[in-house]
């Protein structure tokens, strides 16, 4: 039925559309979260290796200061979030489950917390090597919840040239206004972010994606525009999972990005736009990340709203901070569509983290029973990647994983859960395509590991 | 100090709020008119046979459910559907022990044999009925004129027919809209077809009642509203074709549209999600065949109606078309592979 209205131009086809209950958070302001008394920084907060320590127990260090160098191409540096004392080096929990090596940092109570600066980058004489280093040296990482070492993304391979970069401000994660509070308050950075970033890429113009649900942000963009900078800004219908790259680059520059290839097949780069901010707002100071904004919210927070809190601030001072209900039941990171579900309040807010979502007992529905596919097709209507969850589905039950690689392309899943969440027989198909995937890349691994040896 | 034992669960943490429960229950709302209409044209009979298929169906699934120690599935609705399908294409008189037995064939052959929800190959309620139409063919071949004055308060004899006895029909009508085309040569006005002015089977009467309670299913997003379009544009274009190369042999495509059991057939059962296709494509294909060849055995074979037959020979293919015709993925080209 969704097809009929879906030959919209500017949008990829299929995708749903959950209720955004964005209304809570939309128009509260960012504000300063308090300093905790410990911050606890893990040194596995993005993709790729962990950064390398370069403080020792007992050291003293300024707000700004380097902790941890990049480790790596595929890895960043870490900053003091805090001027304080560091308490202990040692293991600390992550989201994941998985331990990782992290700092334990004690905050100055009276230190003015000002922060220390570094070699300034120049967006106008800077080359685009200088701007990349500068971005690790940073400690950037997208923040839009991947954290991916943004300045690996924006190397542009040789022989392919990167026509247009892509501002994701989309946001089509339920609940979440962290981009969109960045796009209403800080246009100068995203604007001196974007000059940065055309310098790096190479790109002869800039594009800023907003879905029409923050018209407000795309004209506050749009009526602060700097003159001379090649910036459009492009309003894009509401549908998840526009936020997703290949989506994006869909909706906005109509092209398809080949199965396994990176969005530079189209001649595009996505940067999300609080990542875009914070370039600006640190290249030209030298400084590195020390916090971020994140939406606090659902039905189980006393006091929303959308914070500035310094990485490695503990999940539970903050929901002490913020006040839950009493019936907490479950804690996610990110977006209710692929946030992380938290089991541990020990764990700490890391650069990825775009939002805190608290639900509780009542918004949690355990009861339902999963039916067997009746083949509705709702599925295959939502799937942005045009595959077919359904078949997959029962390939998944049958344990066919090769079957799935081979003949369904398993591997394009890119696990947005518009499938399980259409599914009217509750069938957890993304939950049983990511687990898939996990078995054939681990397939995959061995056999060449056979072939080798 | 905040302490709280946390659940944990994998994303996504919301859902669309639908269930297959719902779903099911909407297709039965939505074949509630249908049912009343028939119950208001042929009266008594039609109630008795319309309850009895339904209520052996639904026995019929519970028991086998019981049988294999499951907790029992009547409470997803479906086995309502089936039994309600299977009431609606019997004649208004026939008589309830070989419906009962068609709704226990329904469930039993049709569904659960196959593992029950989901994973039948058929339609149920058409299984059970091409059963009853190779057992009983007298008895599913003869009519019971629609608007007898005394409906609501006499039952056609032949209903209550002892079990394994030859039934009596006391009233017969002529013949269906159909029949009548096909051996005598009349034809029955479009108007009176779509209003169900008619004789029939129970439901294939009003055409009009059983497209409102498709368009409902349409617009709550709970029927994919390509396999009647399909099923009905085919049949049109074809039987069209036809008429213009001689309306003097071939009737209306208006009347092929409107009569016999293509509308609830179109609307109803090709729609069951079950066994037809997934993919858009596929879809139209699948409709297509089941109105190209209920057109053909309608003008061709030996039979008046044949909206049964195409519809489970379709099902059967319909596997088959999911192999063959695949959505194109996102970022390939498209992808047609036998499996």
């Amino acid at each position: 039925m969704m097809s009929l209205f879906n030959l919209h131009k500017d949008s990829f086809k299929h995708g749903i559309h959950p209720p955004e209950s964005k209304d809570d958070t939309s128009g509260l302001p960012i504000r300063q979260f308090p300093f905790a008394p410990v911050i606890i920084l893990p040194m596995a907060q993005h993709i790729g290796t962990p950064s390398e320590i370069v403080v020792r127990e007992g050291q003293e260090v300024q707000r700004g200061q380097l902790l941890a160098k990049a480790n790596g191409y595929v890895s960043v540096s870490m900053h003091a979030p805090v001027s304080g004392k560091v308490c202990k080096i040692a293991n600390v929990p992550t989201i994941s489950g998985k331990m990782s090596l992290g700092i334990y940092l004690e905050a100055f109570p009276f230190s003015t917390q000002e922060v220390l600066e570094g070699n300034p980058i120049d967006p106008d004489t800077a080359t685009p090597e200088e701007i990349l280093q500068g971005i690790q040296d940073a400690g950037i990482v997208g923040l839009g919840g991947a954290a991916f070492p943004t300045h690996v993304k924006l190397k542009i391979p040789e022989g392919k040239t990167c026509e247009t970069l892509i501002i994701n401000g989309v946001e089509c994660e339920p609940y979440l206004t962290t981009d969109h509070r960045v796009m209403l308050e800080q246009e100068n950075d995203i604007f001196t972010g974007i000059k940065y970033l055309l310098k790096a890429t190479g790109a002869k113009k800039a594009i800023i994606g907003i879905e029409a649900n923050k018209q407000d942000a795309a004209d506050h963009l749009s009526k602060h525009m700097p003159k001379g900078l090649p910036i459009a800004v492009k309003v894009l219908p509401v549908k998840y999972p526009q936020g997703a790259e290949k989506m994006l680059i869909t909706s906005i520059l109509g092209k398809e990005i080949p199965s396994g290839k990176l969005p530079i097949e189209a001649g595009a780069v996505v940067v999300n736009v609080a990542t875009t901010a914070e370039i600006g707002r640190l290249l030209p100071h030298g400084r590195g990340i020390q916090e971020r904004v994140i939406t606090i919210t659902g039905p189980g927070v006393k006091k929303k709203g959308n914070y500035l809190i310094p990485v490695g601030t503990p999940l539970r001072y903050v929901l002490e901070q913020v006040g839950v209900d009493q019936e907490i039941s479950e804690v996610y990171m990110g977006g209710p569509m692929m946030g992380m579900a938290v089991s541990n309040l020990d764990i700490s807010i890391v650069k990825g983290t775009s939002g805190i979502l608290v639900f509780t007992k009542k918004d949690v529905d355990r009861s339902t029973t999963i039916y067997p596919c009746i083949k509705c097709g709702a599925c295959v209507d939502a799937c942005p990647i045009l595959l077919n969850p359904s078949k997959l589905g029962i390939l998944a039950k049958f344990e066919a994983y090769d079957e799935m690689a081979s003949d369904y392309n398993l591997m394009d899943c890119f696990e947005c859960g518009s499938c399980t969440y259409v599914c009217p027989s509750h069938i957890p198909l993304v939950q049983y395509f990511r687990s898939a995937k996990r078995i054939v890349r681990k397939r995959e691994a061995d056999k060449k590991e056979k072939v080798h040896a | 100090m905040l302490r709280k034992t946390l659940h944990i669960s994998t994303s996504p943490h919301i859902n669309s709020g639908k269930s297959t429960e719902q779903i099911m229950k909407n297709v039965v709302w939505a074949l509630l008119p249908v049912v009343f209409f028939s119950i208001y044209s042929f009266g008594l009979n039609a109630l008795l046979v319309i309850a009895t298929a339904t209520f052996a169906s639904v026995l019929t699934e519970h028991v086998l459910c019981k049988l294999s120690k499951k907790k029992t599935t009547v409470g997803d609705y479906s086995a309502v559907i089936t039994g309600l399908l299977l009431g609606l294409t019997l004649p208004p008189s026939f008589p309830l022990w070989m419906a009962f037995i068609g709704g226990i064939i329904g469930i039993a052959l049709g569904k659960y044999i196959f593992g029950g929800l989901g994973y039948n190959v058929f339609n149920p309620a058409l299984v059970a009925r091409a059963v009853l139409q190779a057992a009983f063919p007298v008895a599913i071949t003869t009519w019971h004129p629609a608007f007898l004055t005394d409906r609501f308060s006499t039952v056609a004899s032949s209903v209550f027919t002892w079990p394994f006895m030859e039934p009596k029909f006391d009233v017969i009508s002529g013949a269906t809209p159909l029949s009548a085309f096909k051996f005598d040569g009349v034809t029955t006005s479009t108007v009176e077809l779509a209003l169900g002015q008619i004789s029939g089977s129970a439901g294939e009467t009003s055409a009009v009642i059983i497209i409102l309670g498709g368009l409902y299913l349409i617009a709550r997003n709970m029927m994919n509203w390509r396999i009647p379009a399909a099923v009905l544009l085919s049949a049109f274009v074809l039987s069209g074709a036809l008429f213009l190369i001689n309306s003097e042999i071939y009737p209306s495509p208006w009347f092929m549209l409107f009569s016999g059991g293509l509308m609830l057939g179109a609307v109803f059962m090709a729609t069951d999600m079950v066994s037809s296709p997934i993919t858009p494509l596929g879809l139209w294909v699948y409709g297509g065949i089941i109105g190209i060849l209920t057109i053909v055995i309608r003008v061709w074979g030996g039979l008046s109606e044949g909206v049964m037959y195409s519809i489970l020979l379709a099902n059967a293919i319909s596997p088959h078309i999911d192999s063959v015709i695949k959505n194109r993925v996102y970022g390939t080209k498209r992808k047609m592979k036998a499996a």
